[in-house]
């Protein structure tokens, strides 16, 4: 007898002539394809019947952990609660049936709406005007630094200014959208307090800077505490600063990007303004400029007319033109605005909390595990559990794969690189204190197992659907192709 | 299987944890322990293009392991003349044997007297007590 837990594959589950779906009755004539586009024999397609597709999907889907199973403070990703409100919201039918290709008259609320959130963007980032179209936070990167290189363009200085600076701390993105808007990369260090090197920082900055990418707080979760002193730099070299708005939650309505300097703002809406997080997506990226950028923002703009009416605004000559299809996904920007507007006034509330619950969890875990820079933290904070190696030969792995036991999803582990062994811990400002606390609990006990019994931690997860798995094999040796073997059934 | 603890005393080391075992007008470099125990299980190795050259302190190519993406950084300079094809399909083989299976490059040096400004066995054992 199999383990109950185990899921076959859904071609296992195939038997010839089955079928889960009807298809209606088709009077048209049949098309036909051309031959050098035809494949030569029909795919071999998993056969199975309704209930037992519907069983397959419904096993694979309750092995999965979201927010809505258990706590989950993975660094880095604010995997706060979603509220329902938000999906009610973009299931109105006026949202969810608009088409791509509505004609703007057509669509003036989802234009009015995608405007307001425009300008309530522009007022939590201190900065002028934003573009709602990038569809992700990477690709409001991207778009960020297209727009630092058409200003330079236009100003006569890209030859000039190649170089890009970027912490030792940023987010892999960071390097990745220098590199892909063609800036040449300049990492800078780290100080001991966990805040940009300024000694290394005036060393690189020069003529040749570009621009600044920062993440305030870091993704050691802790505020650039010298953030006026850099932005006086960079402003005085010709430079640009660009502002990361990954943990955009820690400062919401406390202090606002525009205000420290920052020239550009991308945001993740689904981070800190609670739109899902799943497989990747769907995401939205939305960018903020200061006015002197604002010529050369993705079009088409949505804009206010004098008529009060909404439109989509191509006359931008200067503009680096569209950087996806169209705006979305829109159902995004409804969640984000009913969110943002749900809180109003009191979006600070939400920051603070976050800010909170994040410094609790560690004035109660950093007497059990190693903090490299013991000051304040924002929204996370990054704990290191290099002596647990040291002592006990259990790593940050051990630790996050132990924590699947407790029912809580591991932190994010290895990252930043400058903290060995990290565990990167952002609890968001949706948890409870009795959460918080069986959090605290479960790291406490997995520190005592470490020392007492090692080999549990070792052969964590011993609860969970799979156990630990070999992550170097699955990279090295892929199977993205089912293999029909000799036994599988044939098609019918 | 991941190798034990070492550092040989007829390597030179980098502060980025690169060794580089001089053999007459010509090196091969590698990473260290310690560098593939900070990384974890590798699982990808970037050599550079034999024929091009490669400058102390820069990047030569680099290593991929299940927890981040590492540069590898040249001990010396010098242009290539071969790399380790077996780490590119076993790239595993730099945890079992780093200094030895786990050899990434060979390189024809154009100033052996850089070496020089290396750290030796004793040196570097004590930058890792540093850091």
């Amino acid at each position: 007898m199999s383990d109950w837990r185990e899921e076959p594959l859904i071609f296992e589950r195939s038997r010839p002539g089955r079928c889960a779906c009807s298809l209606p009755h088709y009077e048209l004539p049949k098309a036909t394809v051309p031959t050098d586009l035809a494949r030569a024999e029909a795919p071999r397609l998993p056969e199975l019947a309704e209930p037992d597709l519907a069983r397959h999907f419904s096993a694979l889907a309750e092995r999965n952990f979201g927010v809505d199973s258990g706590f989950y403070p993975l660094g880095s990703c604010t995997m706060k609660y979603n509220p329902r409100l938000n999906e009610r919201l973009a299931a109105l039918p006026g949202f969810a049936d608009l088409h791509p290709h509505q004609l703007p008259e057509d669509a003036q609320g989802a234009l009015e709406l995608c405007f307001l959130l425009q300008e309530a963007l522009a007022e939590i980032s201190g900065l002028d005007t934003v573009s709602l179209q990038p569809a992700a936070g990477s690709q409001g990167e991207l778009t960020g630094l297209m727009l630092v290189r058409a200003y330079f363009q236009d100003r006569g200085e890209l030859e000039q200014r190649r170089k890009v600076v970027v912490p030792d701390t940023a987010h892999g993105t960071n390097p990745a959208s220098v590199t892909m808007s063609g800036f040449e990369l300049q990492p800078v260090k780290t100080d001991a307090r966990g805040n940009l090197d300024l000694e290394d920082l005036r060393r690189v900055v020069g003529p040749d800077t570009a621009a600044l990418m920062l993440t305030n707080p870091s993704t050691l979760g802790l505020f650039e505490e010298g953030i006026v002193e850099v932005a006086r730099l960079f402003h005085e070299a010709g430079a640009l600063l660009y502002y990361d708005g990954a943990n955009l939650n820690a400062v919401c309505g406390i202090s606002r990007p525009g205000d420290m300097g920052f020239d550009v703002v991308h945001f993740n809406l689904h981070k800190t303004f609670s739109t899902p997080h799943g497989g990747g997506g769907p995401g939205a990226g939305p960018v903020a400029v200061r006015r002197a950028l604002e010529p050369f923002l993705p079009v088409p703009r949505i804009v206010r007319g004098k008529d009060g009416g909404f439109a989509l605004d191509c006359d931008w000559p200067k503009s680096i033109g569209r950087v996806r299809g169209f705006f979305g996904p829109f159902g995004v920007f409804v969640k984000a605005y009913a969110f943002i507007r749900v809180y109003g006034p009191a979006l600070r509330e939400m920051s603070e909390a976050a800010v909170l619950n994040a410094n609790y969890l560690l004035a109660r875990l950093k007497d059990v595990y190693e903090l490299r820079y013991d000051r304040l933290c924002k929204h996370e904070f990054v704990l290191s559990a290099a002596q647990l190696k040291r002592e006990h030969g259990i790593s940050a792995l051990d630790v996050a794969k132990r924590l699947m036991d407790y029912g809580i999803h591991p932190p994010t582990i290895y990252f930043p690189l400058v903290v060995p062994e990290a565990l990167m811990i952002e609890p968001t400002e949706t948890e409870s204190l009795e959460t918080l606390d069986s959090f605290i609990d479960a790291m406490r006990q997995i520190a005592t197992e470490a020392a007492e019994s090692p080999e549990l931690l070792h052969e964590a997860p011993h609860d969970r659907p799979v156990e630990r798995l070999d992550e170097a094999a699955a990279v090295k040796r892929a199977i993205v192709r089912y293999e029909f073997g000799e036994s599988a059934p044939e098609p019918g | 299987m991941a190798a034990t603890e070492s550092y040989p005393v007829n390597l030179k080391y980098h502060r980025e944890h690169d060794w580089a075992r001089i053999e007459g007008g010509e090196a091969v470099f590698g990473i260290t322990w310690k560098a593939q125990d900070m990384l974890g299980e590798l699982v990808f190795f970037q050599p550079p293009v034999v024929g091009s050259t490669v400058a102390k302190d820069g990047v030569y190519g680099e290593v991929e392991s299940v927890k981040a993406v590492s540069d590898l950084v040249a001990p010396l300079s010098g242009k290539v003349i071969a790399f380790n094809e077996k780490v590119q399909s076993e790239p595993e083989s730099i945890n079992a044997d780093p200094y030895g299976e786990g050899w990434l490059v060979r390189v024809q040096l154009s100033d052996p007297g850089e070496a020089e400004a290396l750290l030796d066995v004793e040196a570097y054992k004590q930058l890792l007590v540093e850091e």
